[in-house]
Parts: C-alpha cells; structure tokens; sequence
C-alpha cells in the first residue's frame, strides 16, 4: 500500500466505524481530491459526508470547527496545505484557542499536501508546519512511512483537539509498504527511532527520514553508525526520545525540510543545550532548505532542499569531534 | 410575519431589554472603578437586536453572540453574574478568567458558540454548526450577528457564500450601527443597504428598523422557521446606531451630534415602553415590578462578583489540549444507517443546472423583496 493509499485507507475506516466523520474540502468529491486521496470515498459515503467546498479556506476550516461543536469528527482538506495560510486566522484565533480559552474542544483534522521536490513552485510545495507548532492549542503530525500516514490519521481523527495532518506528496506514491490487515494506531506525539546507531543521532521527520535513510547507508559503510529519530509528531514534541537519544550518541545533526530560520530544529537545540549539555561531544549542527521561498526550477529547487550528500557531509563532520 | 407576541413574551421582551441596558450601566461604573480590566464594549442603542433575535431562537437552536450581543446572553440564560464575573476576571466567570468580556459559550444546554474578536471568524462556524445539526436529522437553526464593519471580511464572505451554497439553516444578522470604530459605514461598503449583499449570495435578505424589538423579533422568527424548513440561509440587515463610543475609552467625537439626536429619539427601550403603555400590555406597577426585579438581580450578582476570587497563577498552565476531556456526543435525530453504507452510496456524477451560457436577467427572487 502507497504512503496515499494508507491515508485514504484510514479515511475510509474512521468512516465506516462511525458516521460522525465528514470529509470537506475542495474538489474532494466527484473529482476524488487533486491527488485522488478522497477517491471514492463519495461514492461510498455519499454527498452530506463528502463536500465539496468552493474555494474558501477560512469558510472550511470555521465550518469544521462548527460541526466539531455539535459532536462531528470533521477532516477537512487543503488542496495543498501552502492554502491553509488563507485559513491562518480561523486556524490559530478560533480554533487553536478554543479549548483553553473557552473549554470548548475542537476534535477536526486538517489535512493536506505539503512539501517540495516535485518541482511545484513557491505556493505548492511549502513547509508551514512552524507556524503552527508555535501556536498552542494545535497538535502537528507529519509521517514518512505509509505505516504511521494510517495509524497516526486514523489517531488525529478520534484526538479530541484539532490536528494538522501534513502529508510529504513526493511519499504519496513513492513510498510503499506491506501494511498490517487488522487494524491499528500510532499514538501521537511519540517519536520513533528509524535506525539505531552509537555514533551520532539525526532528528528528522518526514521526506528527509528517507533522505537521512540514505546518508546513513552510506556513512555505515565509513564506519559511522547514526541513531534516526523521526519525529512523527511536532507538536507535542516527544523530548524524551530525542533526549535518551542524544545522550547515547553524544552528538546531533537535525535535518528538516522546511526553511532554517525559525524551523524546529532551533527548538530542539534549544531543548538538547537545555536539558542535556553536558552529553554533548561537540557542536548542534542543522541541515535544512534555504531561507528562501521555493523555487520553481529544478536546478534551483535541487539546491534549495536537503539531501542525503548534504546529510552525510554534516553528519561526517560531526562525526570527527 | 406580522405575529404579535403573547402578553408574557411582550413584558419578557421588556425585561430583557432593560435587564441588558441596566447591566451595561453597571458595567461603565464598574469601568470608571477601575474594577474591569481590558475593554468594555457596550450595545446601548442595539438592545432591541440581541434581543429579539435571539428571543426568536428555539431551545435547541445554536446561536454565536458578537461582543456586543450581551442582551442575547441574557436571553439565551446567563445570568448577570456570567457577564459580571467575565469582565472582572474573576475564577467564577464561564472562562475562568482565560477570556474576558463575553467571549464564552455554552456547548452544553444553552447552544451558545463563543466569539472572538476578529470579526466574521463566526459566520464559518455557524454554517458548520448549521450544516451539522442537519446532517444529524436535528432540524435546529443557527443565529448570529455581525456588524457594518464586521461585514468587509473576507470570512463574512467565504461563510455567506459557503452556506448559501449548502443552503445551511443560517441566519445572519447584519447589526448596522452605523460606525465600525470610528470609520462611517460609507467607508466600509458603497452600498447604502448591507442587506442588498444577499442578492449576491441568491439568500432571502430583509432590511429591518433595529430600534424595534417586535419587527426584530418577528422578523428573526420568520427567518428562523423558514431556514428551518431548509430554504437556505437569511440575511436581515437591522439599522440602528451606536450610542457609544467603540468602547468605554472612545468619547466618540468623530460621530456628528446631531446624528446621535436622531437616533437618541428612536431609543429602543423608550419606544417599546411607549407601546406596552399604549397596548396596555402594562402599568406602572407592572413596570415598577420589572425594573425593581432587574435592579434586585443585578445587585445580588455584582456581589457575588465582587466576592469572588482572582484565579490561582497556575490555572494559566492549564487546559491548552483537551485531554480526555471531550463529552459532546453527536445528537443523531435521524438513523446512522442512512449516512452509512451501503444506505449512503451513491452515484459521484455531478448535476449540472444548466449550460452556462449569456441568459437574460433573471427577475428578483421573491425573497428579494423581503
């Protein structure tokens, strides 16, 4: 099963366990959604559970939290999660501080499409994630595996406080995996270890745990065993993970995709020098995208994102301390 | 339409209005004290909207108050002390002292959703409420209001136009109070009626005197039941004027005197004493009894805001994630199966309505001419 076909997957089971799961957003009905995740989920669920919105975030993302109110399980869709900044108001005003404010929960899932490498220019291929992780209130989940798209979707959808569900589109269909046949969760907010080593740990989630994957079977061969930690959650932040982790290597490169200002890999520097400086064997380092919107050509997009050469070279240089 | 209230309902109209006026009085002394902190948004001159609009709303019908909708709280069951305790920021108040003002809800019997204080962020959420309550077979209906200036968002407009289309049990009430801050409502929209946005929308739209409870009212009511029985969303745009500054900061010089003169002569309150008396719904007694009542609650709950204690610091730390808190259960007033297959499937082929192409104007809708 596809890194896609897990999330529709998941869709289509918390839909049939229980009817208080609707699914709104553009083009997701008739059309099976612009990358065909919701594809024939109408067809089985019918109009009033499968809707097709016009083009209004802001609209979608309130009527969510509306029905959430009156006891529904909404899953709303950006089309490309770069739109959920045209919702960026009801997102982080209405809904996020909604529980704490109020003590009015608001169990939604917002999920959508997110990240580059498929050469979509700078409005479909962003990574907003931070904005959102620096908003209280929100949990922010974003897999790398088809496994954990399933069973953290499946989580985000029965979590009683809304969720952004991002979805890594270069995995829709490049990742494959046997899946289990009976059913299963992933808890959020519990990070995951990809591969163990002594050497160094890398935190990472989504597209670059592959990338990270990669440099790490190359670095093995040099005799450099790196620990991957994919954090699945970023919101929550599973700390302790990333902190057991670190204190068994001694060493950490964090590798995200989004932008280098302001991505979590400050946080979690901040986190590691906070709670664990003394573990530490040399320098935090980061690889990350460029400050920079991103670009539309391949050449520039290519030099704008991580890869596993630029992983490895990070990864070897703090290998020598 | 047309409807006249009950005797019952017509002195309950009343005492909702003055309960509204005298508890805002109580809270611009409580302001000049130093006893509320942050700001305190008034309604007087627009009691008659909160109200009857929300005096028109069934018990299970969902209603999203605007900061200035306090007369709706009261109708929809707080009690001063919930408006009292909320703006003094005290642990007794709905919101714990979280939020101030009255920005709380109650998803629970009341049916209140909350608002914020960026304008039109409700009218998305009450399409969803509406949407929901009749995905679930409830035939409930959802109210809320905005005003002159909330109704140049964008949200004013993704939420109209998403309901409309979805023909969500929606009414929305445009509070047209001629001043959003200290900007005139030329300056907000080129239009001289709010209401003619509804034709935009193909909605029912009416324009209403605001400064009278029993049209507001009766009209609100007929919107409801007919968004009820599933015609689509209803837009009534209530004129009226804000007879305050923004809030208890703003002296409101921008605003030309004579312009408040006007409107002070159409005081809602006034106007609707003068009807009861001339109906002879009431006497003076009758009256006496009422206002001695408003004056009787309102004093046993500003004491029991004034005794109430700050909350504890660490309540700041608490409550960001609901945390197996969450007890709202889906109401289903219609059977699961329906909404479930094989009952649900069906056939993903969409209807058009017709080619599209140049066609002669079509004539105003009948609901145009509301």
């Amino acid at each position: 099963m596809t890194y896609l076909e897990a999330i529709r997957s998941a869709l289509l089971e918390e839909m049939d366990r229980d009817p208080a799961v609707v699914l709104l957003g553009e083009d997701i009905g008739v059309y099976g959604g612009a990358f065909k995740v919701t594809a024939g989920l109408l067809e089985r669920f019918g109009w009033e559970r499968v809707i097709d919105a016009p083009i209004s975030e802001t609209a979608i993302v309130g009527a969510a939290a509306g029905m959430s109110y009156l006891g529904l399980r909404p899953v709303a869709e950006m089309q490309f999660i770069d739109f959920i900044a045209c919702a960026f108001n009801q997102v982080t005003n209405y809904v996020a501080k909604s529980h704490y404010l109020r003590g009015a929960p608001v169990p939604m899932v917002i999920r959508g499409p997110a990240g580059g490498g498929v050469h979509g220019g700078a409005f479909h291929s962003a990574n907003p994630e931070m904005y959102f992780v620096h908003t209280p209130g929100l949990k922010v989940v974003y897999p790398a595996t088809a496994y954990d798209a399933k069973g953290l979707l499946k989580s985000a959808i029965r979590d009683n406080n809304p969720v952004l569900f991002f979805e890594h589109k270069l995995l829709y269909r490049r990742i494959k995996e046997e899946l289990p046949a009976e059913e299963y969760l992933v808890p959020l907010g519990k990070a995951a270890i990809r591969r163990p080593g002594r050497d160094l740990t890398i935190v990472t989630y989504a597209a670059m745990v592959h990338a990270s994957l990669e440099a790490a079977a190359k670095l093995a061969g040099e005799g450099i065993e790196v620990e991957i930690v994919d954090l699945r959650t970023l919101l929550p932040l599973d700390r302790e993970t990333i902190l057991e982790s670190v204190r068994r290597t001694n060493k950490l490169l964090v590798v995200h995709e989004d932008t280098r200002t302001g991505g979590i890999a400050g946080e979690i520097a901040a986190l590691v020098s906070e709670a664990a400086f003394d573990e530490l064997d040399g320098p935090i380092r980061r690889v990350t995208s460029l400050d920079t919107p991103v670009p539309f050509s391949p050449p520039l997009e290519a030099h704008f994102l991580p890869n596993a050469e630029r992983i490895a070279a990070a990864a070897r240089d703090l290998a020598k301390y | 339409m047309n409807a006249s209230p009950t005797h019952e309902q017509a002195l309950d109209l009343y005492y909702y209005l003055r309960l509204n006026r005298s508890l805002e009085e109580l809270l611009a002394r409580l302001f000049r004290q130093d006893k509320i902190g942050g700001g305190l948004y008034g309604s007087r001159g627009q009691e008659a909207i909160s109200v009857g609009a929300a005096y028109a709303l069934g018990p299970d019908d969902w209603m999203a108050p605007m900061i200035r909708n306090i007369g709706a709280l009261l109708v929809r069951g707080f009690k001063p002390r919930d408006i009292l305790t909320q703006h003094m920021a005290r642990v007794t108040a709905p919101t714990q002292g979280k939020d101030g003002t009255s920005h709380f809800g109650d998803l629970g019997a009341r049916h209140v959703i909350a608002p914020i204080s960026m304008l039109g962020d409700l009218i998305p959420v009450m399409t969803g409420a509406a949407m929901a309550g009749r995905y679930l077979g409830q035939k409930i209906v959802a109210l809320t209001w905005i005003g002159d200036g909330g109704s140049s968002t964008g949200a004013f407009h993704e939420g109209l136009n998403f309901a409309a289309v979805q023909k969500a049990p929606l009414v929305l009430v445009i509070e047209n109070n001629q001043w959003a801050y200290s900007t005139p409502v030329s300056h907000q929209a080129a239009l001289r009626d709010l209401v003619d946005r509804a034709r935009a929308y193909g909605i029912e739209g009416h324009v209403i005197d605001g400064n009278d409870v029993i049209e507001v009212w009766d009209t609100a009511r007929g919107a409801v039941e007919r968004a009820r029985e599933g015609g689509g969303p209803i837009l009534i745009e209530a004129k009226t004027m804000r007879m305050t500054g923004h809030a208890q900061h703003d002296a409101a010089e921008y605003v030309p005197r004579e312009m408040f003169d006007y409107w002070k002569a159409r005081d809602p309150i006034e106007r609707y004493e003068k009807r009861l008396t001339a109906s002879g719904l009431w006497n003076e007694k009758i009256k006496a009894e009422l206002d001695a009542r408003v004056e009787r609650e309102l004093a046993e709950d500003l004491a029991f805001a004034e005794d109430s204690p700050f909350p504890p610091p660490e309540l700041a730390e608490q409550g960001v994630y609901c945390e197996g808190c969450h007890t709202i259960q889906a109401q289903w007033r219609r059977p699961k199966e329906e909404v479930m297959p094989p009952k649900s499937s069906v056939t993903a082929r969409w209807t058009v309505r017709d080619f599209g192409d140049v066609r002669e104007a079509e004539p105003l809708t009948k609901s145009d001419q509301g």
